[in-house]
């Protein structure tokens, strides 16, 4: 059985391109054998950032109407022989995202897959809505502002009642906060929200913090997620959140100018 | 596509279920159109949010002068004209309530302060509020945030809450709310009309509170209280914020 992940925001723009690409490739670096949907369709975004625009013949609508099969659909990442990308289409409407159809594709994918990262387009219409309506996880992308902590809050409110989880009155879907785009200065400066007042509104827990950093620029530039950047703050921010998640102790980084004492802040230590 | 049993067939276009609504207590104490005219304007500048098509029960007991004879048919689009929504009338003379009918409002059962609504008074007997008794001393429990868009609302009773209630989420109860953490929402205890239900919060930073239709806005919330451990009551319709 595969589990689901569903990275989401609410508010457009902060970051879950970028975080579904990286979470994806970083399982996959960990020998998992993981597939990244997109779910953004008409906008179709992903495979860029993913570095296979080029490779697209199928997409998730084609697989959903049924003019193509999974396995016609899905790109073998190049880097990565254990790691596949369904992109969404470009032109098509979402008409064609139906509950029965998304559900048939996440089961087929579950047959020969470990984890399925979906990446959710912004807003709480259809694509959202089916993007987290299957989930186990939700990575909660938020940037420290306020009108991006507030979406989130309200995601997080869908998260606890539309989801099929709380249809069926199981174990709730897992919330994890990534706050990204977090720029230590910045907040120094009174302009950002720190991570301390991020997790007091929403009061769930931190898997990790993405600092504002212009490797994310190049790397989607270049298609290739930023957690192979290796020498890059953002790509090993990245690489720290999958070992968490996956269930490593990995202090917190980034969260403080000096880099040093980086967990004082946070524990309060 | 097959038909679903639930349907509705031809001779089934409809289903009553007992339902709730929330309405806003308009309690007159004059009948100076122009006057209250003004006067519910100003009010709701304050918080147009909070009264956007707000449906509201015109609250008759407070017009002392029994002689007085009511036009609704003028009263109406004063209050329509400002965005509200009238629904029906409680209290009063039955000749002003016989009236409120003429024009199509409902006459709602009347409450009293301290008590849980009672059967309909009137012979009509087809009062909303009176519909369901409600059961006592059955609280709600709440052990997760309430997030923004959320609603909860404890009916009959008292609404207790262990974590933090987001801006934006609305708490709701008939008797009081209890809030062991942060409200950053808004909260409405006795909102059938019970005026001694109370607000119990450990840090209040709350967008609205409000006791049987008595409300204040976070704008109007004194510095000196916020954050703090505060309980809220009404004394003498006068929201009371005290240091818990
Ligand atoms: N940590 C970061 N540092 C700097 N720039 C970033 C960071 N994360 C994301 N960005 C930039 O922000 C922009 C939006 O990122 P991304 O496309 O991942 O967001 P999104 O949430 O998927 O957006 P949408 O809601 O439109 O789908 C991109 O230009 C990306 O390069
Ligand atoms: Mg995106």
């Amino acid at each position: 059985m595969a589990r689901i992940i569903v990275v989401t925001s609410g508010k457009g723009g902060v970051g879950k391109t970028t975080t579904s690409a990286a979470f994806a490739m970083g399982l996959a670096m960990k020998g998992y054998r993981t597939a990244v949907i997109d779910f953004d369709v008409g906008l179709r975004n992903l495979d860029l950032v993913m570095g296979c625009e080029r490779r697209v013949v199928y997409d998730f609508v084609n697989v959903l109407n049924g003019e193509a099969t999974l396995h016609q659909a899905l790109i073998r990442d190049k880097r990565r022989d254990n790691l596949f990308i369904l992109p969404a289409s470009q032109t098509r409407d979402k008409e064609s995202l139906t509950k029965e159809g998304v559900e048939r594709v996440l089961n087929e994918l579950a047959e020969t897959h470990e984890y399925i990262v979906c990446d959710s387009p912004a807003g709480i219409e259809k694509g959202a809505t089916l993007a987290m309506y299957f989930a186990d996880d939700a990575l909660v992308v938020t940037n420290p502002e306020v009108s991006s902590v507030r979406d989130s809050d309200r995601m997080l409110g869908i998260l606890a009642s539309k989801s099929r989880r709380a249809e069926l009155g199981v174990e709730p879907i897992k919330e994890y906060l990534l706050l990204t785009r977090y720029s230590p200065e910045r907040v120094r400066l009174g302009e950002m929200l720190s991570v301390e007042d991020v997790q007091e509104i929403l009061s769930m827990h931190l898997l990790g913090v993405i600092p504002e950093s212009k490797s994310v620029l190049g790397a989607s530039n270049a298609g290739t997620p930023v957690i192979l950047d290796e020498k890059s703050d953002a790509g090993q921010a990245y690489g720290d959140i999958v070992r968490r998640y996956l269930g490593e102790q990995v202090p917190h980084r980034f969260v403080e100018e000096n880099k040093k004492g980086l967990l004082k802040r946070l524990f309060g230590g | 596509m097959s038909h679903n049993a639930h349907e509705p067939t031809a001779s089934d276009l409809f289903e009553i279920k007992a339902g709730y609504v929330n309405l806003l207590n308009l309690k007159l104490l004059g009948l100076d159109l122009d006057t209250l005219a003004a006067q519910l304007s100003e009010k709701i500048r304050s918080a147009p949010e909070f009264f956007r098509n707000a449906p509201v029960v015109i609250d008759l007991s407070g017009l002392g002068d029994p002689r007085l004879s009511i036009d609704f048919a003028a009263l109406l689009p004063v209050l329509r004209n400002l965005g509200l929504s009238p629904a029906g009338v409680r209290g009063g003379r039955d000749a002003w309530q016989r009236a409120a009918e003429r024009s199509g409002l409902a006459v709602l059962a009347e409450f009293r302060s301290g008590t849980q609504p009672k059967e309909a008074a009137g012979a009509d007997g087809t009062s909303r509020a009176a519909a369901s008794e409600p059961a006592r001393n059955v609280a709600k429990l709440i052990d997760h945030p309430v997030r923004s868009g959320q609603r909860i609302y404890a009916p009959g009773g008292d609404l207790i809450v262990l974590a933090p209630v987001s801006p934006g989420a609305e708490l709701m109860a008939d008797g009081n709310i209890h809030i062991y953490s942060s409200l950053r929402g808004r909260a409405l205890a006795g909102v059938q009309g019970d005026l001694e239900s109370r607000i119990f919060c450990m840090d209040l930073q709350a967008e609205l509170i409000a006791i049987g239709g008595q409300y204040q806005i976070s704008e109007n919330l004194e510095e000196s209280i916020r954050g703090r451990p505060v309980q809220v009551f009404l004394r003498h319709d006068t929201l009371i914020i005290e240091d818990l």
